[in-house]
């Protein structure tokens, strides 16, 4: 059998206006046009959308899953960060 | 079930992972796993995990494939227009499927092409329930009330199967498969209070699916060797004979409701257990299914094997088209 080497595309999907578009899956194509179309197809078929995004898997640059330990330290030791860190006198309203 | 392992032993063992994972990493993806994390594409996981993946997400693809061809033999002999546009609407989810778990699959690093190339060459299992014909159109009926309600049974726990793509996929399946169930059972009702003729048809197909729609769960927990790993890692959640209980609770009563009868004279109500009992699976014929392709197998290939070959042409001019377009824009 022949191999295809179709593209892969990665598909996102604006659900309604006023969310943002969220990663659904993906679509093998030969070009963005049928990407598109095929995404369409693909998944929204029961009003799942009001805009599509796709983009080429190959040219999403993702972050290290080995690093992620250093990458996304909570820094626990900088509760500083949170609004929680601080006491507002009592009687103060509205902060 | 669509996932579950249909290969031999034989089959098993010469597939076994060459490389052998070292214990530190299989002890570090337990505890993952131990803490309810999941596992995404790019995570390090043991090759067996991968492994095991790949060819229950593949398998699982390739019956929702398969499974298109014995309802697209009654698209044009549909008898209402309402129930071809529901019938299309049905395979074309089928399709969908197929291609979500496809691509579920192709995060593990195997290709689509790969896998399809695996099933055409007779290589790839798929379940073995759409290698029983349709001959009626009660048979559509009952597929999408036992066949798809067996299959929602099975992938409502897969929702949270430890390997985040598989479980997202499942998520977007277990949506559709509902509507299935349901036009499923719609058709059945329908004969089922109709004429005398229409009822027998509805019971004759019940007659020829229900044992194998047990079958679909895998063999029985005390014969199956291979599921306490999968459970283990969070692949699998329920032992097939869990799964296969559930199935048979939920469905007796639905066929009580229309008069129809389980064809399994041993089936009764077991008041300690709360549960229905069944009589015996004949495995023999399960196993054999699988060997020799049943009644179907051989179409079932041939069929996708042909669908191949007549999209050839499509799949090149879709090529050509891309290959001028993306000259015309470096020209540009």
């Amino acid at each position: 059998m022949s191999r295809n080497n179709w593209h892969l595309y990665e598909v996102f999907i604006r659900s309604k206006n006023g969310l943002a578009h969220k990663h659904a899956g993906s679509v093998h194509a030969q070009d963005a046009e049928t990407a598109i179309l095929s995404a369409r197809d693909l998944y929204t078929r029961r009003g799942e959308a009001s805009s599509l995004w796709i983009i080429k898997s190959s040219d999403i640059i993702a972050s290290d899953p080995g690093e992620a330990g250093e990458l996304y330290d909570p820094s626990d030791d900088k509760i500083y960060r949170h609004s929680t860190f601080y006491t507002v006198p009592d009687g103060v309203k509205n902060m | 079930m669509y996932s579950t392992d249909l290969r031999t032993d034989q089959e098993k063992k010469s597939a076994d992972p060459q490389v052998l994972d070292d214990a530190k990493l299989w002890d570090t993806f337990q505890s993952r796993i131990d803490n309810g994390d999941v596992i995404e594409a790019k995570d390090d996981m043991p090759e067996k995990y991968r492994q095991t993946l790949i060819r229950q997400i593949s398998q699982h693809a390739h019956s929702e494939i398969v499974g298109q061809l014995p309802e697209g033999n009654w698209v044009t002999r549909a008898p209402t227009l309402k129930r071809k546009l529901i019938l299309l609407a049905k395979i074309q989810d089928e399709a969908g499927h197929g291609l979500y778990l496809y691509s579920a699959a192709e995060t593990l690093g195997r290709s689509r092409d790969d896998m399809v190339a695996d099933l055409l060459s007779g290589k790839a299992k798929y379940s073995t329930i759409f290698n029983y014909p349709t001959p009626t159109w009660a048979d559509i009926g009952t597929i999408g009330w036992l066949v798809d309600g067996a299959a929602v049974t099975n992938q409502i726990p897969l929702c949270r199967c430890s390997y985040g793509p598989y479980a997202r996929a499942m998520v977007r399946v277990c949506k559709e498969e509902s509507f299935h169930q349901r036009q499923g059972y719609e058709i059945v009702t329908v004969l089922a209070q109709g004429t005398l003729a229409q009822k027998a048809l509805a019971q004759d197909s019940l007659n020829r699916f229900w044992w194998p729609s047990l079958m679909m769960f895998g063999p029985s927990d005390s014969a199956s060797t291979h599921s306490s790993q999968n459970m283990k890692w969070k692949i699998k959640r329920h032992s097939n004979d869990e799964l296969r209980q559930r199935f048979v609770d939920a469905t007796v009563p639905q066929a009580e409701f229309l008069g129809l009868s389980i064809p399994d004279a041993d089936m009764r109500w077991n008041e300690e257990r709360g549960s229905y009992d069944h009589g015996e699976i004949n495995w023999d014929e399960f196993w054999a299914v699988i060997k020799d392709g049943g009644i179907c197998g051989k179409d079932r290939i041939r069929a996708r094997r042909a669908a191949a070959k007549d999209g050839q042409w499509v799949r090149a001019a879709a090529h050509a088209y891309a290959q001028k377009q993306e000259t015309k824009e470096r020209v540009a």
